[in-house]
């Protein structure tokens, strides 16, 4: 992440240009990334002069943050936003504790009709929700979860869930066996072994698994459009109200949207990485 | 007291076989060694003591007591894998702690263990690194030294010197016996080379496709093969096999008859360490014809045959002898083992000393 300027310029060297190539495919990666974001945080920031400003200037003119604070104390927009924010924590916390077990047993025990649960896991995404929108608006009208951050977070936990217990199978899968029956030999009990030797070498898959369940839940929007009408998420929210909204203002919800996913991989991304390698050969 | 006992124990894989009752007995502070060809079943034996793998069936006794349904952790055993599994999360100093660690030994101990450990396998200097910065035979040092420090009282190894080069395999060897014998650990060592467990046990347990075929001191094993596979997979060269005819209870090796066991047929399989020979004049000795000689410096091998079948002889290096020559042996009656042609097995006669 750090940039690094060590190019002594020596001339023409194999280990130069492969640097240069290096560096040119890290800029390439970060502009893809960035540039949209820039331009989504110019148009936001920019004021509503500065959307329709054309060509873009490269540096940031006449840059303010009140339009996008004028954006935040817009009525509803803070709270949809915590909803959002609550709505993911759920589906985060609860695909974890679900589908990281369900991974684990997949991964380390044999038992009957172990392919077929795996197909009945991915079996729940073969619904389209736009078909089980009604009946579930009518069972969670029953049910008291109607209009409510938990009803939205359980949703999102049913969608994000089969990526969660098959890609934490996966990761379980990559830590040797071995490993875990050495713990065992030396003393320690299942579950000691498993916090002390599986779940520090799984760590950065499960951190994955959880930027993923946040970002299923953080982007979705029919559900909580569906389900919801005065708890909005923010998808939903803004679904509903940018559409009479001026430019800036669409551009501040854009940015709204995107930030508290780039903020949450940065803050774990120490996680993401494999520290150590998981390798016992 | 901590001796193992193993009790006609089996195990299947769905239909197969990989361990037809087996049955062993280690004693209090004895170093026995698994020694068999890859795939016989030897960790699969391990892991069944160690507590990892469920017999299909048998009993296994550590110090009187049956160990079979009680988890890994409480056989009070600690043990070398065979692909290390150091873990990849921790520095060597606390892989090699770990044991200690679980069973709450204080920081000093600890550090006098560790320490202890590390200087056996020479590994000091490697103490706070990370496993991913170190070679296999580094790896496997540091897999040894984690099962030394806790001073089991059973220690299982599986093929624990196999990724080392051979001069510090030679080294290790030598204080691995050392430090065992002196703490009078009782282990069992499995390996599939023969140098490595002749050199290292008391005894010698040889398996072959899922049994034990024969349980012996090394040198027993070595002169004393139960069976055909015994005395072909131990010793280099591997033992001779010569099929001959038998008249009136007797073979004849040249001009000398010698005496066959009496429950042989017609034919009996004679089985011949290449030293056991003397090179003898013609019309007296066992005749062979010498395909290829090969000067070792130690000694002189040569490879031919007798009576139309393969062989391999060894000879004092101050004798001459030439690719294609044909020369004539004596062999020593006493190192002479005598095996049926029907089940491989060696008569009883020879067996006993
Ligand atoms: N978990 C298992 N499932 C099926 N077959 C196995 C399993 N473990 C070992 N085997 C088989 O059992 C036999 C003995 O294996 P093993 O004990 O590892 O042999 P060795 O250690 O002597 O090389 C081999 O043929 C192996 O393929
Ligand atoms: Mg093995």
């Amino acid at each position: 992440m750090s940039a690094q300027t060590t190019s002594k310029a020596s001339p023409a060297s194999f280990v130069s240009s492969s640097r240069w190539l290096l560096w040119s495919g890290i800029a390439a990666l970060c502009a893809w990334v960035l540039v949209p974001i820039y331009l989504v945080a110019l148009g936001a920031l920019g004021g509503r002069q500065g959307v329709y400003q054309w060509p873009k200037t490269g540096l940031p003119t006449g840059i303010s943050l009140d339009p996008f604070i004028l954006f935040l104390k817009t009525e509803g927009v803070l709270q949809s936003f915590l909803n959002s924010l609550g709505a993911a924590g759920i589906t985060v916390a609860l695909s974890i504790l679900l589908g990281a077990p369900a991974g684990y047993a997949l991964a380390r025990y044999n038992f009957h009709g172990k392919d077929s649960y795996r197909l009945l896991v991915l079996l729940t995404r073969a619904f389209p929700l736009a078909i089980l929108a009604l009946p579930l608006t009518v069972s969670f009208i029953r049910l008291g979860l109607y209009d409510t951050i938990i009803g939205v977070g359980l949703i999102h936990t049913v969608l994000a869930l089969p990526f969660a217990a098959l890609v934490t199978q996966g990761i379980f899968m990559g830590v040797p066996r071995e490993l875990e029956e050495a713990a065992w030999v030396f003393g320690c009990t299942r579950v000691q072994a498993f916090f002390k030797i599986v779940a520090p070498l799984a760590l950065p898959g499960i951190v994955a698994t959880a930027v993923f369940a946040f970002v299923i839940s953080w982007n979705e929007v029919f559900a909580a459009s569906v389900l919801t009408v005065r708890n909005r998420t923010l998808t939903a929210y803004l679904l509903t109200v940018l559409s009479e909204s001026p430019m800036h203002y669409r551009f501040a919800g854009g940015l709204m949207l995107i930030l508290p996913s780039v903020i949450f991989i940065f803050a774990v991304r120490r996680y993401l990485f494999a520290i150590w390698g998981i390798s016992s050969k | 007291m901590a001796n193992i006992v193993i009790d006609r124990i089996r195990k299947s894989f769905g239909t197969f076989e990989a361990l037809k009752e087996v049955s062993l007995t280690i004693n209090d502070g004895e170093f026995v060694s698994l020694l068999g060809p890859s795939g016989c079943g030897k960790t699969t034996l391990l892991r069944i003591i160690a507590g990892l793998e469920t017999s299909t069936s048998g009993d296994v006794l550590i110090g009187g007591k049956s160990v079979i349904g009680l988890p890994p952790k409480e056989r009070g055993l600690a043990m070398v894998f065979q692909n290390y599994a150091v873990f990849p999360h921790m520095t060597v100093y606390e892989n090699v702690a770990f044991g200690l660690r679980m069973q709450k030994a204080d920081d000093a101990r600890v550090k006098t263990q560790v320490e202890k450990a590390a200087g056996l396998l020479h590994i000091e200097q490697y103490l706070d690194r990370y496993p991913n910065k170190l070679s296999g035979g580094q790896r496997q040092r540091v897999a040894v030294a984690r099962a030394l420090a806790v001073e089991p009282k059973v220690l299982l190894m599986d093929e624990p010197l196999s990724n080392l080069d051979a001069l510090l395999r030679l080294e290790m060897r030598t204080e691995l016996k050392t430090v065992l014998q002196s703490a009078g650990t009782t282990t069992i060592y499995v390996t599939h080379d023969q140098t490595e467990a002749m050199g290292l046990s008391d005894r010698i347990a040889v398996m072959h496709n899922g049994m034990v075929e024969q349980v012996g001191t090394p040198v027993d094993v070595y002169n004393y093969p139960a069976t055909r596979f015994v005395g072909g997979f131990i010793g280099n060269p591997p033992m001779n096999f010569i099929k001959v005819p038998v008249t009136n209870g007797q073979v004849t090796a040249g001009s000398e008859p010698l005496k066959a066991p009496k429950e042989t047929g017609d034919e009996v399989i004679l089985g011949l360490r290449g030293e056991a020979v003397q090179l003898a004049p013609l019309p007296l000795g066992l005749e062979m014809k010498v395909r290829v000689a090969e000067p070792m410096g130690s000694h002189l091998l040569l490879t031919g045959s007798i009576h139309d079948q393969p062989v391999r002889v060894i000879l004092p290096s101050s004798e001459t002898v030439r690719s294609g020559d044909v020369i004539g042996l004596k062999l020593d009656p006493n190192r002479i083992t005598w095996l049926s042609p029907e089940s491989g097995k060696s008569f009883p006669a020879a067996t006993a000393r």
